[in-house]
């Protein structure tokens, strides 16, 4: 029964099993054949100014997915993300523009920000109520007050540490912004935590098996705080992020984030119910959405064409989850 | 081994590791322990049945600190404790396998052997940056499950891809890792088909052989019989008595625990 090629087909299976298994693999694999599919039809989308630019619009997206994918990782939702950032371009601009030093107005504005995680976190943890709801009403709130502190109106946030995050360099030809290169580093310090330190582990955990963790004696209430107060941390610096990118304040910007964030986190093959996925995938699947977005635009298409899209991506994503986990 | 043969041993050569006296527990007007005792002696496999609403569970639960008695007095190793809580029976060395399969099925067997008790790298790694050991707890987790002599295929593969039977045996095996005293298996195969049963038995019989005494609580009086070195029989919130199996048929602890037979000789 151990003939040569009886081994070597097994071998070549176990590679195939492990690429399968491997979570980000499906995700690199559908972000290849969209940068195939969009430089045979647009010779432009391949230059490295265009790469380029792909990037400088994935990084909010991709800041703010970073904490969608914690809290989804612990099978909870943040229907808030983009309403909390909003939250701190405002607070940053406001106290900038009246006067403040620029960076304890940014310092500030990411503590406001963290406020409202601390808060969201609480009312989970210690209520136990659906992260659904929490998120709803939370980003219901921060809409509303965000409208009477501005009076409804954008405006303009011109200070150079605010905008610094916009600013360029070059690295080998290719050029990229400070907000780039923090959002990467985002990523790199919680794959870390999520990867390497108990932390991380008991966040899967718990996303998989709250029961489970809380008998072998992980503090579940505890673990989800954290989860939701770092991830409006993120947020909070993803709003400098977004001062760079426009130097604008405006109560009424991000409105797609949640769907754009969730659309990352899911076609990045993290799982809705929790516990199964990981970062690296997310950043694939923000960058799935970046070149989508800007691919359909290279070729003339509609915006509205492109948010139809997005939606079918994500539900497709989900409705494969779903399957696979029935195969479970 | 040796099989323990707790009628004949003489009471001084045999330490009881785990002792209950007289414990009381009301709700309202139900009385769910009702003044029960209970002894775990050194490296034996206690049986506890007993019907429904025997108390068996409210027994259990008073042993892990997961329930609080009105009254009566725990010892282990002879010294009195009062566990508020299932932690501190676990941070004593009390160890329990639940019924329904306690484990986070996606992580891997490792993980999940030292989920709650992750061990960090020496040094720098570890103390600041608190990155975990991953090899080093691999290693170990298949170096115990080599000892207890329980198959599974690789230590890094996910939970979720095994049978029932090896589940059950990551959570047994976790008890048994870090159980310092004893280890509690509540209807740890009620779950599970005969083969898999078998494979959960033999990894018990494997934990009491590397000295650590376990609590069975079991519905299954085949599994009992085949395993335990003595039987608590539960009746009516008390001990109604505690047999051999090589002394007592299967029939005469169904006698005993529906009250059908009276208790010869104290209990």
């Amino acid at each position: 029964m151990t003939s040569p090629s009886a081994l070597s087909s097994g071998g070549i299976s176990t590679v195939a099993k492990r690429l399968i298994g491997t979570p980000s693999v499906g995700p690199l694999l559908v972000l290849l054949a969209f940068c195939v599919i969009f430089s045979l039809t647009n010779p432009r989308f391949l230059a490295t100014q265009n790469l380029s630019i792909i990037l400088q619009q994935t990084v909010i997206i991709g800041t703010l997915a970073i904490g969608q994918t914690l809290i989804i990782l612990t099978a909870g939702i943040d229907l808030a993300v983009g309403a909390i950032c909003v939250l701190g371009t405002i607070l940053a601009g406001k106290l900038a523009n009246s006067g403040y030093d620029p960076v304890l107005a940014m310092a500030l504005a990411v503590l406001a920000c963290t406020a409202a995680g601390v808060a969201a976190g609480s009312l989970i943890s210690g209520l136990r109520l659906p992260p659904f709801i929490v998120t709803l009403g939370i980003l219901g709130i921060i809409t509303a007050a965000l409208r009477l502190i501005s009076a409804g109106g954008a405006f303009a946030v011109n200070d150079d540490f605010l905008g610094w995050t916009g600013s360029t360099i070059r690295l080998h030809g290719f050029v990229v912004t400070y907000g780039v290169i923090i959002m990467l580093l985002l990523y790199a310090v919680v794959w870390f935590l999520l990867n390497q330190t108990q932390w991380g582990r008991h966040v899967y955990a718990v996303g998989n098996n709250p029961e489970a963790a809380r008998l072998v004696g992980i503090p579940v209430g505890r673990l989800l705080l954290s989860v939701y107060v770092l991830a409006a941390f993120i947020y909070g610096i993803a709003a400098w992020l977004a001062l760079g990118r426009i130097p604008n304040a405006d109560p009424n910007a991000l409105q797609t984030a949640n769907l754009d964030s969730i659309t990352a986190v899911v076609i990045g093959g993290t799982s809705l119910f929790g516990g199964r996925g990981g970062l690296m995938g997310t950043l694939i699947g923000a960058l799935i959405v970046g070149v989508l977005r800007n691919g359909l635009t290279l070729a003339g298409i509609d915006p509205l064409w492109q948010d139809l899209i997005t939606g079918i991506l994500v539900i497709v994503a989900v409705a494969l989850d779903q399957l696979t986990r029935g195969r479970r | 081994m040796a099989p323990v043969e707790p009628t004949t041993q003489a009471p001084a050569s045999t330490g009881v590791i785990l002792e209950a006296r007289n414990l009381v527990k009301r709700y309202g007007h139900v009385t769910a322990l009702d003044g029960v005792d209970f002894e775990l002696r050194s490296g034996e496999i206690l049986a506890v049945v007993g019907d429904n609403g025997a108390g068996k569970s409210s027994l259990i639960k008073a042993l892990t600190g997961a329930l609080i008695p009105d009254s009566g007095e725990i010892l282990l190793d002879g010294h009195p404790v009062h566990f508020k809580g299932p932690l501190e029976a676990r941070k004593l060395g009390i160890e329990t396998v639940y019924q329904d399969l306690a484990v986070a099925a996606a992580l891997d067997i490792s993980s999940n052997l030292f989920l709650g008790r992750e061990r960090r790298r020496p040094g720098f790694l570890g103390n600041v940056l608190r990155m975990l050991d991953k090899k080093g707890m691999r290693a170990e987790a298949e170096r115990s499950m080599a000892e207890l002599k329980f198959r599974l295929p690789s230590i890094s593969s996910a939970v979720e891809s095994l049978s029932g039977g090896q589940r059950q045996g990551v959570a047994v095996a976790r008890a048994a890792l870090f159980a310092k005293k004893l280890a509690i298996m509540d209807e740890p195969t009620a779950a599970l088909g005969v083969r898999e049963t078998g494979q959960v038995l033999d990894l018990i019989r494997a934990i009491r052989q590397r000295g650590l005494p376990v609590v069975l609580i079991s519905h299954n009086m085949p599994n009992v019989f085949e395993i335990a070195d003595r039987i608590h029989i539960m009746r009516l919130g008390r001990r109604a008595a505690v047999v051999s199996p090589k002394t007592h048929t299967m029939a005469d602890v169904v006698a005993i625990m529906t009250g059908a037979a009276k208790v010869e000789g104290p209990a």
